[in-house]
């Protein structure tokens, strides 16, 4: 295993350091935790959001900590969910008086964790609420299973509740925001290489080189199936007609789209795939408003991508070109100068 | 149970699932994420470092099973710390404070502990998750009270085996379930540890 760390042990501990000490004028740690909080903390009055999950998919979650999107971001250890009472000490820290949105991903440990952090929350007069993404189409939706996992459409969430919570809105309306965006946005991914946790030491599963796996999570965890390797335009074909499908997306549609490397795949690559959304999108007459290419949601060092698409009405279109300002996104800023 | 067996379980546990580390995150690496094995053994290395001073030990049951539910749902993270450590906690008002139960109230305690775990987790017997061992155990456990403890060597063969068959089980529960028919072919991580556990049961309080 080769990797660009100290000790295996401190992964967590020392990119939680370096992403402050990167970052001083955004991101505050509190003292003793996994929690980065906002610097700068939101007026009061105003309801606070709260994300998380394992670490490992950097820029999330700490990189969306700032104006108009979260308000702490609560890190577990690699890919595993952070425990009650660091999520408590989140919500502690991004309550000013509103209550406290939550921003869960459909898994099991982080379900879990959340919600008896909730409880905990509670129980100290903090008024709460959760929502559960499940945007990954790759996972099939019963009532005999978990249900879908929750992946890169998260961001979305993050943007839009960040923007409704920042207008002064009560927490009931931000969840209905929130929920709103997880009832329109439908994400999947694939893997061209897998990625190691350190402290495992190895791959998470292996692939041949003229490999890879199709629907994977952002956990190394293996997909629904494998295959050979495709040329660009027939995974971006595939990935949206699994979305488009799901989601009932017809010519007229808006949506918004997100093209995201999984932590290894150079921008060309994802470039070429951005182009083949493009021409796919026009196909079908669907109408894209916003696009956000880059690494949003990563699994480590694996190699691939996940295509996002979020279907846009006017209400979501206005929240999601509202300013924010993050490490990791930053759009509409004004400046007096 | 006295609150140095409980204290000798936990040990126990402790002990024996950093020498299945590697096996456990081997299992978990097949249909899930590959880190229960590491997950476990620094929650229950954490809550080990409790008795490091013999002196600070707990004269007390209900504190010691609310201590340790405490540091295993601080310390362990995912699904595993979550279930195992509120289970702990919520069951441990059913031990007395004080230092020694009777079997009854024993097998009570375990009891309050899986149902809490079958409800928080919302999974029941079959869907390839740590509740195909440790339900049955616990109603074996309660069919069986005239045998006493001369039975715990045969319940911890019996763990071993209901955690074997959840190989052929499809993942309804957790993040096996993601696999659908792909998970079929491999022991369930959870069902695994559980049965790690029931062989501690025997050793502290068996025979």
């Amino acid at each position: 295993m080769k990797k660009l760390i100290d000790n295996v042990e401190d992964v967590v501990n020392d990119a939680l350091e370096g992403f402050v000490w990167a970052f001083p004028e955004y991101l505050h740690r509190v003292p003793g935790t996994h929690v980065l909080v906002r610097k700068r903390p939101k007026a009061d009055g105003k309801v606070g959001i709260v994300s998380g999950g394992g670490s490992g998919h950097e820029p999330a979650h700490g990189g969306y900590v700032g104006y108009g999107m979260l308000d702490a971001a609560v890190s577990g250890e690699i890919f595993t969910s952070p425990t009650p009472d660091q999520i408590l000490e989140g919500m502690r820290a991004a309550h000013h008086g509103q209550g406290v949105l939550l921003v869960i991903k459909n898994y099991t440990g982080d379900v879990l964790n959340f919600e008896i952090a909730q409880d905990l929350a509670s129980d100290e007069g903090i008024e709460t609420a959760r929502v559960i993404v499940n945007d990954d189409v790759a996972v099939e939706d019963s009532l005999y299973t978990t249900g879908r996992r929750g992946i890169a459409g998260t961001v979305f969430v993050h943007k839009i509740a960040g923007a409704i919570a920042e207008s002064g809105a009560s927490l009931p309306a931000v969840q209905n925001g929130a929920q709103m965006v997880i009832d329109n946005v439908r994400s999947m991914g694939f893997a061209l290489a897998p990625c190691t946790v350190p402290q495992a030491g190895k791959p998470t599963f292996t692939l041949a080189e003229t490999e890879m796996e199709m629907g994977i999570g952002i956990h190394g965890e293996p997909g629904t199936h494998r295959q050979d390797v495709k040329p660009a335009h027939e995974l971006a074909e595939f990935l949206l007609e699994q979305i488009a499908q799901d989601l009932k997306l017809e010519g007229g549609s808006h949506v918004a789209c997100l093209i995201n490397g999984m932590g290894a795949t150079p921008l060309i690559e994802l470039a070429i795939l951005a182009k083949n959304v493009g021409t796919w999108l026009t196909a079908k007459q669907i109408a894209h408003d916003v696009v956000w290419m880059g690494e949003y949601m990563t699994s480590l060092e694996m190699a691939g991508a996940s295509l996002t698409l979020l279907r846009l009405n006017e209400e979501l279109r206005k929240w999601l070109h509202a300013p924010c300002d993050t490490p990791a996104l930053r759009q509409g800023v004004g400046y007096d100068y | 149970m006295t609150t140095e067996q409980f204290v000798q379980l936990w040990q126990c546990f402790g002990t024996v699932v950093r020498a299945h580390q590697e096996h456990l995150d081997d299992l978990d690496r097949a249909i899930g994420d590959g880190d229960h094995g590491t997950n476990l053994t620094r929650g229950l290395g954490k809550m080990q470092d409790l008795w490091k001073d013999p002196i600070d030990t707990e004269r007390n049951l209900a504190d010691l099973s609310k201590k340790v539910g405490m540091t295993l749902l601080s310390t362990v993270g995912g699904a595993s710390g979550a279930l195992w450590g509120s289970a702990l906690v919520k069951a441990a008002p059913v031990l007395p404070s004080a230092s020694a139960c009777d079997d009854e109230t024993l097998v009570l305690w375990i009891e309050t502990f899986v149902s809490n775990i079958e409800e928080r987790g919302k999974a029941q017997v079959g869907d390839k998750t740590m509740v195909d061992v440790m339900r049955p155990a616990v109603n074996w456990l309660k069919a069986s009270t005239q045998e006493g403890s001369a039975r715990l060597p045969v319940l911890r063969e019996l763990a071993r085996q209901w955690s074997e068959d959840t190989k052929d089980l499809q993942a309804r529960r957790g993040r096996a379930s993601y696999l659908g028919a792909r998970s079929i072919g491999h022991v369930d991580p959870g069902s695994f540890s559980s049965a790690l556990w029931w062989a501690c049961v025997d050793r502290v309080l068996g025979g």
